[in-house]
């Protein structure tokens, strides 16, 4: 019987990415998946006929440059195209639109607040210096503070220099930064509450925090540190769906010698002896291999396809205590035409970026107080895109598809669970709060998805429908991500590792987890290191 | 010429631990206190005739250092080492009390898992316990003493081991919720365990990053704990006033004058409200910052970051008190004995829902209490036979949505009396008199900006060298001869004495 090298588990984009620095090594890979199509959440989807759904992640940013080049994945088909505008709607027809044009987009906020048109330049410049010193941190890994061998010293004093550069000063701005809430954070800036509710919605996306929850605007700065193309902060589409990610990655793998296998979950992994040797499918098809990476969340891979019996005492009830709450959901939408919003000028830019309904601060917490009660808000918060107005491959002429994420949306309801009734109502909410702003929207909705954390939880793998494999709050972030001891991809079992985005440095397609594993498991078998480094911005 | 080395503003328990302080390190030092009586928020005072009540419910750990050194067992203060009891109650009479670390009223498993919890919380807390009691220099600076600290703290937590070690960087910015149901199932165990987390500062327990820190902080171990405020009050006056420190009631200051020094300004000494001048050395402020530097300083006095960052601190009061004057002992239903503090909250996401109401400047429908019947230890508080309940009320915000006003009050009262009510029936008709202090009464009266307990709230980023902010964290100000005691310096609130006995040896030294 055939041995291979690795196994993966999962061919999300992690799994994908750490297969293939894996295979470019030479090691003999195997990907397994439990679904019939690769790219786990990053995924196109021909859902209805004519129509590419990005049914889950349904943007880019945070995917690291350096390895986008390194894998070459241009060659391999994948094209990043970058946002032209946003549009904010506030309550009463008020509006904000977030032009691409630095002097359009002053003159918008103007409009608004000079003061806070004055204001962006700054926490614009806060935030990038923020954001630059977790970036150095993206391709690392991190530290155990508890263990002390050379290598975590080095990494210790590396990120203690990166922030004692900043300078008295600023270390105080930036730990208070980390610890301050989304509403704070930005009342030290403006005035204007829908400049405050455009901002702050980013604090919350994927999160169970509140805008006025204290940690919400480190999940900002989560949304600001990417770059499209090394235009920093700047977010994309992939052409073609986030499916073409997946796609580019598979094929990068596939030039390796690596190899994916679909239709293939796994029922649990084999352990002999302390040591994982290999995986046995649901189809009872046993696959060995000297060693086995999960790329699934920590609870799914502790509590679900491994035996209690065979982990160390204390490592099922860590993965029992990390932490998900399933607060997200989506709904997909194939339009008939364009949308048109009303008070909006009928400018090209607004449909080529994304319409987002913050309302306002509080509109914004009462939806999370809603979500605290297990119920989804009347008023929700909504990221809405539509691709296909300037990437023509997701439909067919003169035909969109819109993609709708919205925050907040319980994983379980107060009045029992999730029906296909209340689906139906859930997505009826979304429809209705943008057919506020679009009149006649309804009339050029051909088909609909509604997508809640159960059924991402059931298809897509993720425990709660949790969109980063587990909260990115402080005390799972870094050497704590995603338990403390084991922050360093390697998992109580010898010869076992994690590459998923319940690893630092954490959730977004980033791919970052998977190379971080990927680097680490090459060095435990005495491989040269093919992992890059990251590009560095400083200077 | 200056008749005093230093003047101390206000007569609060920390304005009084660093007189007593300073004059044993030799120095003529005068208290100036606005209000007619010592004491600030820990004053006793009458609020109906014949009752009296204290707005601070119990003494938090004050050091023995510092009773020893005062000599305030002399004085008649006599420290206790055991925390009140605490006790949820259930409005069915299913109770649980905490009494020396004792759980009692849960099964066997929950107390297993409580001893689990605590050995845990405990072993942190001690961890912490020293860096409280001194100043903690500045970081950026590489200098000796910051050096000292960091390698100081860095062995601290390597001696918890590893697993500990790790288990502390991941649990001390766990929010409460998930920190309680990562131990005990017992929702009224866990609403108990979790209050001293959330009191005064503006979290609830779903709010992440600073309730952990602020309940390490408030069970510091191994020092005074007792109910008895007001002797520890006249402890503190009688033992500054042996070491020959002036203290004037009644003498509100409204300006700390400065004059140009050879670096910046300093301080010239003090104006009060009549119109004297009062000169000295140095002036040590236990007010809280904001009104420190903002209103009796000014802010031309300043520079414009520093004054934003005064301006930004967080210290909007959320708690009101509610006195009761009781013509008897009020009957808990299934509770024989209610000396202690008693939390009523039914589980966590009741304090929640409460807070959430508070966010958008409304009143909580139904408001979550922790009451304490001082009368029981302190019987001169109350006629014979009588007694006095003192009650906090979570959450009721600074600003009003519709403001302050009388039906706002009488809302409030009436939900809570409602709240008490229903786990001691028949309180209402023992009520004699009553008195409800709202945050906005209590800056009123006490001259705290917000109407804030710990003078800002107990969070990451306005703690330990960023307390109250960073360039007046160590006790200094950037006005030479401008000092600060209060609870708004490192490390806090509560009635710890601790901020008054850092500064004055910052002071002195």
């Amino acid at each position: 019987m055939k041995r291979f090298d690795a196994i993966i588990i999962g061919a999300g984009h992690n799994g994908l990415t750490n297969a293939a620095y894996l295979a470019k090594a030479g090691l003999d890979v195997l990907v397994v998946e439990k679904n019939d199509y690769i790219g786990g959440a990053a995924v196109s989807r021909e859902l209805y006929e004519g129509w590419i759904y990005s049914n889950c992640s349904y943007v880019c940013s945070i995917m690291r440059q350096a390895l986008h080049r390194d894998l070459d994945l241009s060659r391999h088909g994948l094209m990043l195209i970058p946002y032209l505008g946003t549009v904010n709607f506030g309550h009463g027809g008020n509006h904000l639109i977030g032009y691409h044009s630095s002097e359009a987009a002053y003159n918008e906020l103007k409009r608004h607040s000079r003061h806070d048109a004055d204001a962006m330049f700054r926490i614009q410049a806060d935030l990038n210096r923020y954001a630059l010193v977790i970036r150095k941190t993206l391709l690392r890994t991190p530290p155990d503070p508890a263990r002390l061998r050379i290598r975590d010293i080095q990494e210790l004093l590396f990120l203690a220099r990166q922030f004692w550069a900043l300078g008295e000063k600023e270390i105080y701005e930036y730990v208070r930064f980390f610890t301050l809430s989304a509403a704070d954070f930005l009342d030290e800036y403006f005035e204007t509450d829908l400049i405050k509710s455009s901002m702050a919605s980013s604090g919350i996306i994927g999160t169970a925090l509140g805008v006025y929850s204290p940690g919400s605007s480190y999940i900002l700065l989560h949304h600001v540190m990417g770059d499209v193309d090394g235009n920093i902060g700047a977010w994309g589409l992939a052409r073609g769906g986030m499916g073409a990610i997946s796609k580019a990655l598979h094929s990068a793998l596939q030039s390796f010698g690596g190899e994916v296998r679909t239709n293939a979950e796994v029922e649990c992994i084999l352990v002999k002896g302390g040591r994982a040797t290999g995986v046995v499918l649901t189809s009872g098809e046993e696959i060995q291999a000297k060693i086995v990476v999960s790329n699934l969340d920590a609870r799914r891979t502790f509590t679900k396809i491994m035996d209690k019996n065979d982990l160390p005492p204390g490592i099922y009830e860590k993965a029992k205590n990390y932490k998900f709450h399933g607060s997200s959901g989506k709904v997909n939408i194939a339009l008939d035409g364009l949308p048109r919003f009303t008070n909006l000028p009928d400018n090209p830019y607004i449909n080529r970026g994304s319409q987002v309904y913050p309302g306002s601060m509080q509109t914004l917490e009462r939806a999370y107080d809603c979500w605290k009660h297990g119920r989804w808000s009347d008023v929700p918060f909504i990221e809405s895109i539509i691709p296909s107005a300037w990437d023509p491959t997701v439909a067919p002429p003169g035909k969109h598809w819109m993609s709708n994420f919205i925050q907040y949306c319980p994983a379980e309801l107060a009045d029992g669970p999730w029906t296909p009734e209340k689906r139906h109502q859930f997505g009826q909410t979304v429809v209705n709060r943008i057919e506020e702003h679009s009149p006649g929207f309804k009339d050029l909705i051909l088909h609909m998805e509604v997508r809640t954390p159960h059924e991402i939880e059931q298809e897509v793998g993720l425990t709660e429908g949790n969109i980063f494999q587990g909260e990115l709050t402080i005390d799972q972030l870094l050497f704590n991500r995603p338990f403390p001891g084991y922050a360093q991809y390697r998992m109580p079992i010898k010869r076992m590792y994690m590459c998923g985005s319940s690893t630092h440095p954490g959730g977004g397609v980033s791919s970052a987890c998977g190379a971080n594993a990927a680097r680490e498991i090459l060095m435990d078998l005495s491989k040269p290191n093919t992992v890059p480094e990251d590009d560095c911005y400083d200077e | 010429m200056t008749a005093y080395d230093t003047i101390i503003l206000g007569a609060g328990h920390n304005g009084l631990v660093c007189a007593g302080y300073l004059a044993k390190g030799g120095q003529r030092v005068l208290v100036l206190e606005a209000r007619h009586a010592c004491g600030g928020l820990a004053a006793s005072y009458e609020f109906h005739k014949g009752f009296r009540a204290c707005l601070a419910q119990h003494v938090g750990h004050f050091p023995d250092r510092i009773v020893r050194d005062l000599n305030l067992a002399k004085h008649g203060f006599s420290p206790v080492h055991a925390a009140p009891d605490l006790i949820w109650l259930s409005p069915d009479g299913q109770h649980i009390r905490l009494a020396e670390n004792r759980l009692s009223g849960v099964t066997q498993a929950e107390q297993r898992a409580y001893n689990r919890y605590s050995r845990l919380m405990n072993r942190f807390a001690a961890m912490l316990a020293p860096f409280w009691l001194k100043t903690v220099p500045p970081i950026g600076h590489n200098s000796l003493s910051e050096m000292l600290s960091f390698a100081e703290l860095g062995l601290k937590l390597r001696l918890l081991g590893k697993d500990d070690m790790r288990e502390f960087f991941r649990v001390v910015t766990l929010p409460m919720h998930d920190l309680m149901d990562e131990f005990l199932t017992h929702p009224g165990l866990k609403a108990m365990l979790s209050w001293d987390g959330l009191i005064g500062s503006r979290q609830a327990p779903r709010s992440p990053n600073n309730s952990v820190i602020q309940l390490l902080y408030r069970s510091a171990s191994n020092t005074s704990k007792s109910l008895e405020v007001e002797s520890l009050i006249s402890a503190l006056c009688e033992s500054a006033l042996e070491r020959s420190v002036e203290i004037r009631t009644a003498a509100r200051v409204v300006n700390i004058q400065v004059e140009p020094g050879s670096q910046g300004l300093r301080t010239l000494g003090v104006q009060l409200e009549d119109g004297e001048t009062i000169c000295a050395q140095r002036v040590v402020s236990s007010a809280d910052p904001k009104t420190t530097f903002l209103k009796l300083l000014g802010a031309e006095c300043l520079e414009i970051e520093f004054t934003n960052r005064i301006q930004r601190i967080r210290d909007r009061g959320l708690v009101s008190k509610l006195h009761l004057a009781l013509d008897g002992l009020p009957s808990f239903t299934g509770l024989e004995n209610p000396s202690g503090r008693l939390i009523l909250a039914p589980d966590m996401d009741s304090i929640e829902y409460a807070y959430d109401h508070a966010k958008y400047g409304d009143l909580p429908d139904l408001p979550v209490l922790e009451i304490t019947i001082p009368s029981l230890s302190n019987s001169g508080l109350a006629p014979e036979g009588q007694h006095v309940l003192s009650a906090n009320i979570l959450y009721t915000p600074y600003q009003l949505r519709d403001g302050w006003n009388e039906a706002a009050r009488r809302l409030l009262f009436d939900r809570a009396m409602d709240v008490l009510e229903s786990y001691a029936p028949g309180l209402r008709q023992r009520v004699l008199g009553h008195e409800l202090l709202t945050p906005l009464d209590l800056e009123a009266r006490f001259n705290t900006s917000g109407g804030h307990w710990h003078h800002g709230d107990l969070a990451l980023d306005q703690l330990i060298m960023m307390r109250p902010t960073y360039g007046a964290a160590q006790y200094r100000t950037p006005i030479q001869g401008l000092y600060l005691c209060g609870a708004g310096s490192h490390p806090g609130g509560d009635v710890t004495g601790i901020p008054g006995h850092n500064a004055a040896k910052e002071i002195l030294s």
